[in-house]
């Protein structure tokens, strides 16, 4: 597999200590919601990371964190963005102005949202929706040069060729988000960010919707960074996973790993709970819901529904301790007297 | 044999289009199906195969073009409103979207007490409606009165179910009621609907496109394609070994829990939902990877009690593997 040497690779993307919080004016009391809370994440170059967790653990402000893209009332707080820019350079994106960032967009780094109803300016073909997103990037292009490069890329990639001249309504959900992904990566970006790009669409549409990833994936050898929380789509795309809650990363691996040998308590939960074929045994599911992110319990978040919680558990907030070289889990259980 | 809840020929026909281009779509086409008390009986098939359609039809939201409706040998329709009278209840999708953000949710509830005239007084309302709460794993005490926005999706999905339960009903239709969690609430909700089985002898139509759920859970299994029922059997059988060859593709598409089981073959897609409703022959014939001359301009023979395959490889000739 891919990820087995990521030490040799050069990471595309990465966070130091990231925070961004929700700030909230509730009736004159400020309410702090810490949905990524100190993460340091390493992506590399051409890889697919994973993104797992329940609704309401941070996934989608992480990504829109990597996107750099902070609209009140979400704040970074600390930390640091790093893209890896002409293969070389390191930039912390943080401080870069609206205008640098949007240069980076598409071309860089460009994002696959949920909804892809809403990409598409509705009273517009595609096709000139296709020539808003890229006039800004192609200065010297002209209309038809733009038209021309995309008809090319909805053909390599299997779309009917009729469909730039087509308006959003007429798309079927699998079809719309089908071309949202070719938009999205029509420059090459280096990194492409998707948050839960199948969520909405039924399984043989999210096969198509998967294999299109794949392929571009293997086509650009960029990296993909997606986040839903169905554990079989991780299972058939990515190569690592990092399994989010409650707004930290709690372990990560290779894919193969995270699943043949879960270690945090809340990874085995979500492994577990998954009906499989031929075997009508009871699952159970995660015990309890997921703490509010504005009220987090002390120590590690997720000890109240733990069922192998110690007293420690509810004091500290364990470091990583490292099982196997690629593979990292903050879990009291494991590793004992790696913690410092 | 008892049967519940029968369903008989039932056809719904929609216009598309002006009056110049007009188009007639057959979202449910012939569908035929019954469910036995106490047994949860699934319908299950991409967007746009009909099986919400049968679902309106079904609770009288729509009517039927043709076919007849039976509950408990009783006819069912817009007109007749049976359910109203025997307390069959729905759940829906969206959660968000059943209860009215503007009010209370336990104002719903007794309202559905009052209605069906459950209880003489208020304390016995409560009574009763904290005792369906509790079947969800919720009291009465924690929920009166919150307005929705004060529930999680997982809550306020199994606030609905508990709502439905306040008539002890002996039929419950739910349209998609999972597939707006994630994956651990959805667990929650499936073994939800096992207990009310197994316990209170509640029959399910349970409307879904995952099929992992729909075994997990299910007894019979219905795969609806562009409007017909192209396959109906135990999940053992419709599942574990699949014989139509959209069924097949359907249990292949799952993506499973499995990285050493990834997806090794293509797919290819409908292109326009449309195109299959209108076509000759078999509707998936577009698509089959095992097509033949005869699929392209003749409709396979429906589903009858011995054949519950609609489709040309299963017509006379061709044996059957029968999985038991």
């Amino acid at each position: 597999m891919d990820a087995a040497t990521p030490a040799k690779k050069k990471a595309i993307i990465r966070t130091e200590k990231l925070q961004a919080y929700y700030l909230l004016d509730m009736q004159g009391t400020q309410k702090v919601v810490k949905a990524v809370n100190d993460v340091s994440l390493t992506i590399y170059e051409n890889e697919i990371y994973g993104i797992a967790g329940e609704s309401g653990c941070g996934k989608t402000t992480l990504l829109k964190a990597l996107f750099n893209d902070f609209v009140p009332p979400m704040r970074l707080m600390g930390g640091k963005i790093i893209y890896l820019l002409d293969g070389d350079r390191e930039v912390d994106v943080t401080g870069l102005s609206p205008d640098e960032m949007r240069q980076l967009r598409m071309e860089y780094i460009s994002y696959i949202p949920q909804g892809s109803m809403s990409v598409f300016n509705p009273v517009l073909k595609l096709k000139e929706t296709y020539e808003d997103f890229v006039g800004s990037h192609r200065k010297g292009q002209s209309r038809e040069e733009t038209f021309e490069l995309a008809r090319h890329q909805i053909e390599v990639l299997g779309l009917p060729a009729n469909v730039l001249e087509l308006y959003p309504h007429q798309l079927s959900g699998g079809m719309r988000q089908r071309v949202t992904i070719a938009l999205a990566s029509l420059l090459r970006p280096r990194v492409m960010i998707g948050d839960e790009p199948t969520t909405a669409l039924d399984v043989v549409v999210q096969r198509g919707v998967i294999q299109m990833l794949t392929t571009i994936q293997k086509d650009m050898q960029n990296t993909i960074v997606l986040v839903t929380h169905d554990m079989g789509v991780h299972a058939n795309i990515a190569d690592r996973i990092g399994i989010m809650y409650a707004g930290k990363i709690v372990e990560e691996g290779p894919t193969t790993q995270i699943f043949s040998e879960p270690l945090h308590p809340y990874t085995q939960f979500l492994i577990n709970s998954l009906p499989k074929f031929g075997d009508k045994n009871v699952r159970g599911s995660v015990p309890g819901s997921p703490p509010s992110l504005a009220d987090l319990p002390p120590g590690c978040p997720f000890h109240p529904r733990c069922p192998h919680v110690k007293d420690i558990c509810r004091q500290q907030m364990p470091e990583f301790s490292h099982p196997t070289e690629n593979h990292k889990v903050a879990c009291w259980l494991i590793g004992e007297g790696n913690h410092g | 044999m008892d049967k519940l809840l029968e369903v008989n020929d039932l056809t719904k026909r929609y216009a598309q289009g002006s009056v110049l281009a007009r188009i007639v779509l057959t979202a449910a086409d012939h569908v035929t199906f019954y469910i036995k008390p106490a047994e949860i009986f699934t319908l299950a098939g991409e967007s746009g195969c009909g099986k919400t359609t049968t679902a309106k039809v079904v609770l009288g939201f729509e009517e039927a073009t043709s076919g007849t409706i039976l509950h408990n040998g009783k006819p069912q329709g817009r007109k007749e409103k049976v359910w109203v009278t025997e307390g069959v209840q729905a759940i829906f999708q969206d959660p968000f979207s059943t209860f009215n953000p503007l009010r209370t949710v336990d104002s719903y509830f007794h309202e559905t007490v009052q209605n069906y005239r459950l209880a003489g007084s208020k304390k016995e309302a409560i009574e009763r409606i904290d005792q369906k709460l509790r079947l969800v794993g919720l009291s009465y005490a924690e929920f009166a009165g919150k307005y929705p926005n004060e529930f999680s999706g997982g809550q306020l999905q199994r606030i609905s179910i508990a709502r439905a339960l306040v008539t002890d009903p002996k039929l419950i239709i739910a349209d998609e009621p999972v597939s707006m969690v994630d994956a651990s609430l959805r667990m929650s909700i499936v073994n939800l609907f096992k207990k009310l089985r197994d316990e209170l002898g509640v029959s399910i139509l349970y409307i879904t496109h995952d099929l992992a759920t729909a075994y997990y859970v299910g007894d019979r299994i219905a795969i609806m394609f562009r409007g017909n029922i192209v396959e109906m059997g135990t999940v053992e059988q419709v599942l574990m070994n699949p014989r139509h060859p959209y069924s097949k593709l359907l249990r292949d598409s799952i993506p499973q829990a499995d990285p050493t089981r990834r997806w090794t073959t293509t797919v290819s897609l409908a292109e326009l939902e449309q195109e299959e409703y209108l076509r000759r022959g078999c509707r998936f014939a577009g698509r089959c990877p095992d097509a033949m001359e005869i699929c392209r301009g003749v409709v396979p023979a429906d589903l009858s009690v011995d054949v519950l395959v609609k489709c040309h490889l299963y017509a006379d000739g061709h044996t059957v593997h029968d999985p038991s």
